[in-house]
């Protein structure tokens, strides 16, 4: 795997992590070649390139392989540093932007998961969790244009995937976002006037299918 | 801004606690003057509720009343706000950079609830299987140092990076397991480069200060397994 020079990226369709590094790399207007992964029957090239989690998404530079994506996405700031910063300038601004992409990274997935694969007393454990999570992060957005102020940042990238879930959530769980965080729900169609989202994100609709198939395989209903 | 003499700096810790650790390790690497505000253990003070409300943890930074929370944001922040002050914590180079980032990743995800796993295990058995798990993330972290430190004595090359940070915090609490389970964690025969790495991290006259002493933390983790023992595990 010596020096391949370009860009390659191992991914998932639905993986919000792997739509962070491609909302990244759209954003950065760099070329590089996709690769969609069976994580039933993961390649070779993934399992040599992140041996340590084989998960995805891993990005691949010149040979090199990147792996988690927040630290992917850091990577396409660090290196197409020449457009659409991702992370600020100012050293405080950039802690408080990593603080809240991690709190993304720590609450939102695993919350979600158990949106759909619990019933009963559980789920409404877990509904209630996530309206909180939701709050909090509509309470950190407020009245800015983005996470990132008036640049979609970084923040932005870590979360707006999320937002095609939302509707799974909602009807597994019977709650409304829009409800407990209209702010929320702004911003997310803001940031799909953005053409790095809008090309990147799937339907909803189709990620409902996708939990579905989910909640069929582990046999829950 | 930086290392200016009239900026306030404030960290939020506990003498025991790694991640705080991290911080003050920086902090003093960069010789950066501060006012360190212990939290009495199993109690938060008001200020740490105000400063860090989302987590309610230590370590936090103050910084001219500006709280930052989450050790490893702690250290990059110092990293860059004293950047003039000593040598850099994060590499040059950007794909460097996301090496030590992972690994970091890795140490907090996988290393560290293995090594706190063997203490606060209900069983035999899963406390045998966290140890497992933490000498299997210590073989993967000196193959890491390996390839990283390209013969140089830290992960950060000649002087102490990030990474060094992020694991070195957690020497202190590595000795005391050690002494407490009667095994070696670092051992010359499987992990001979951390062995030494270990050892040049501690003979470092900032982290010597602030890296506890094997005793203090062996009677404190006698004090919190007997906790654990008796009550539910709180955070």
């Amino acid at each position: 795997m010596a020096s391949e020079k370009g860009v390659m990226l191992l991914d998932f369709w639905v993986s919000p992590f792997g739509q962070r590094a491609r909302i990244a790399l759209a954003e950065k207007g760099v070329e590089y070649e996709y690769k969609e992964e069976n994580l039933r029957d993961k390649s070779e090239l993934l399992l040599k390139s992140n041996p340590i989690h084989k998960k995805i998404p891993v990005l691949i530079h010149d040979g090199k392989p990147i792996c988690e994506s927040l630290i992917i996405v850091q990577y396409i700031d660090e290196t197409w540093s020449d457009k659409a910063p991702l992370l600020p300038s100012d050293p405080y601004q950039r802690a408080q932007a990593r603080f809240w992409a991690d709190f993304v990274d720590k609450k939102v997935f695993e919350c979600g998961g158990k949106l759909w694969k619990l019933k009963g007393e559980e789920q409404e454990a877990a509904k209630t969790e996530m309206i909180e999570i939701l709050q909090i992060l509509e309470a950190q957005l407020g009245d800015k244009k983005y996470f990132g102020g008036d640049i979609f940042g970084f923040v932005d990238v870590a979360f707006v995937p999320f937002t095609s879930w939302f509707y799974s959530y909602e009807t597994c769980a019977n709650f409304s976002v829009e409800e407990v965080a209209p702010k929320i729900v702004k911003w997310a169609k803001r940031c799909m006037e953005r053409e790095s989202v809008e090309k990147t994100l799937p339907d909803p609709k189709k990620v409902y299918e996708f939990v579905r198939y989910l909640k069929k395989r582990f046999g829950i209903e | 801004m930086a290392g200016s003499g009239n900026s306030e700096v404030k960290l939020l810790g506990a003498w025991a606690s790694p991640y705080v650790a991290r911080a003050r390790i920086a902090l003093n690497l960069k010789e950066v003057q501060y006012e360190f505000l212990e939290e009495q253990f199993g109690t938060k003070s008001e200020l740490l509720l105000k400063s860090n409300p989302i987590y309610k943890k230590i370590p936090v930074l103050i910084h001219d009343d500006k709280p930052i929370c989450e050790s490893l944001i702690i250290v990059q922040y110092i990293d860059e706000v004293w950047v003039s002050s000593g040598p850099a914590l994060m590499p040059a180079d950007a794909y460097d950079r996301a090496l030590h980032r992972f690994w970091a990743v890795y140490i907090d995800d996988k290393f560290v609830p293995s090594l706190f796993g063997m203490m606060r295990a209900p069983t035999e058995e899963a406390k045998a299987e966290s140890k497992e798990q933490a000498l299997a993330s210590l073989q993967l972290l000196e193959e890491a140092f390996g390839k990283i430190s390209k013969g140089k004595p830290f992960f950060g090359g000649d002087t102490i990076g990030y990474l060094d940070v992020a694991l070195g915090a957690f020497v202190g609490w590595m000795k005391a397991f050690e002494e407490m389970n009667g095994f070696k964690l670092l051992d010359d025969a499987k992990t001979p480069l951390l062995c030494a790495w270990a050892e040049n991290f501690c003979n470092n006259e900032v982290v010597g200060a602030v890296i506890p002493e094997t005793a203090k933390l062996v009677e404190l983790a006698k004090v919190m397994q007997a906790r654990f023992k008796s009550a539910p595990p709180a955070n």
